[in-house]
């Protein structure tokens, strides 16, 4: 029995999404390879001139594309850049991500339910970044997300699983994939997440900041591979006393 | 003709993909909106641009 992720009726083996952000054009591949992701996220903006270097030429050709809606203030926003992304005919999944607060960039919770429904209507495969909370978790399915992607910390901050307990119930309450989005800044980080019993972990800031960016983005796929094993395993109970691993000696006298 | 922000004149009549092309631009890795609005891949040969015309040529880059 495999243990697939499935997303919008679509199989990943992997469970590590990867930002692409950060990256110089030649680490990309690298990056990609040594974490195993196999979804990439992608980000749209202006081609100002012909004959420029494209960053699809540096993502192998099975990956699937994810393009996000960063720059959208509103849904109505969101929603034009996702078609837009659409058109250049690389698939039909989206991150929707609406953000109009520039210092901590948490997005918009209402925006991003109105372009999901939107969206979802409209044929794309729907993935929103979301402050987690459980009513918003539920509109989100309702609307027609494939996924749900509460953050952890603030985009780029590296902070850890900030959002833990209020991702905790997501993970308890919400049917479709749970998917940390955000904030995860190490390895060990990405494997908690993914003990507790979060579907997938999307990371970008975390691999792109390290020393050594491609065995970084390794060591994130191991710890959610590993993440993902330990929970599928059921995790060990934890007790206040102490348990004796051996029985008593019996041997020695008292 | 205004493209991406920018003034430039258009010179003689075109499609969007002789504009395009004759720009070095890669149309498989291109979208482009016409005043607020999509452009379906499939009629690039076939809009004619016009020196009012408002272009938005997108590509995709790095993002998380």
């Amino acid at each position: 029995m495999t243990d697939q992720l499935v997303i919008g009726g679509h199989p990943f083996n992997s469970r590590f999404i990867l930002g692409s952000g950060k990256f110089s054009l030649e680490i990309v591949k690298a990056v990609v390879e040594n974490g195993g992701a196999e979804m990439v996220t992608l980000a749209l903006r202006r081609a100002n001139r012909g004959g420029e270097e494209n960053i699809l030429d540096y993502i192998p050709k099975h990956i699937t594309l994810l393009p996000n809606t960063s720059g959208a203030r509103t849904a109505e926003e969101a929603v034009k850049i996702a078609r837009l992304a659409r058109e250049i005919n690389c698939g039909n999944f989206v991150k929707v991500e609406v953000i109009r607060d520039s210092k901590y960039l948490f997005p918009d919770n209402y925006e991003t339910i109105k372009a999901t429904e939107i969206l979802a209507k409209d044929g794309f495969v729907v993935m929103p970044y979301m402050y987690p909370d459980l009513n918003v978790a539920r509109d989100l399915v309702s609307a027609g997300a494939a996924a749900v992607m509460p953050l952890a910390a603030p985009i780029g901050s590296n902070k850890g699983l900030s959002t833990r307990d209020f991702i905790e119930i997501l993970v308890n309450e919400i049917a479709v994939p749970i998917i940390v989005d955000a904030g995860i800044g190490r390895p060990s980080q990405a494997c908690e997440a993914m003990e507790m019993g979060i579907d997938a972990v999307m990371c970008n800031t975390a691999v792109a900041t390290a020393k050594n960016i491609p065995l970084m983005a390794r060591a994130f796929g191991l710890a959610i591979e590993s993440g993902r094993n330990a929970y599928l395993a059921g995790l060990g109970r934890v007790l206040t006393e102490a348990e004796a691993s051996s029985p008593l000696t019996g041997f020695l006298e008292d | 003709m205004r493209v991406n922000g920018k003034e430039m004149t258009l010179g003689n009549n075109q499609s969007l993909l002789q504009f395009l092309q004759s720009n070095q631009f890669d149309v498989t890795t291109l979208a482009v909106a016409r005043n607020g609005e999509i452009v379906p891949k499939a009629t690039y040969d076939v809009v004619m641009l016009g020196e009012e015309d408002t272009l938005e040529v997108v590509r995709f880059v790095g993002g998380g």
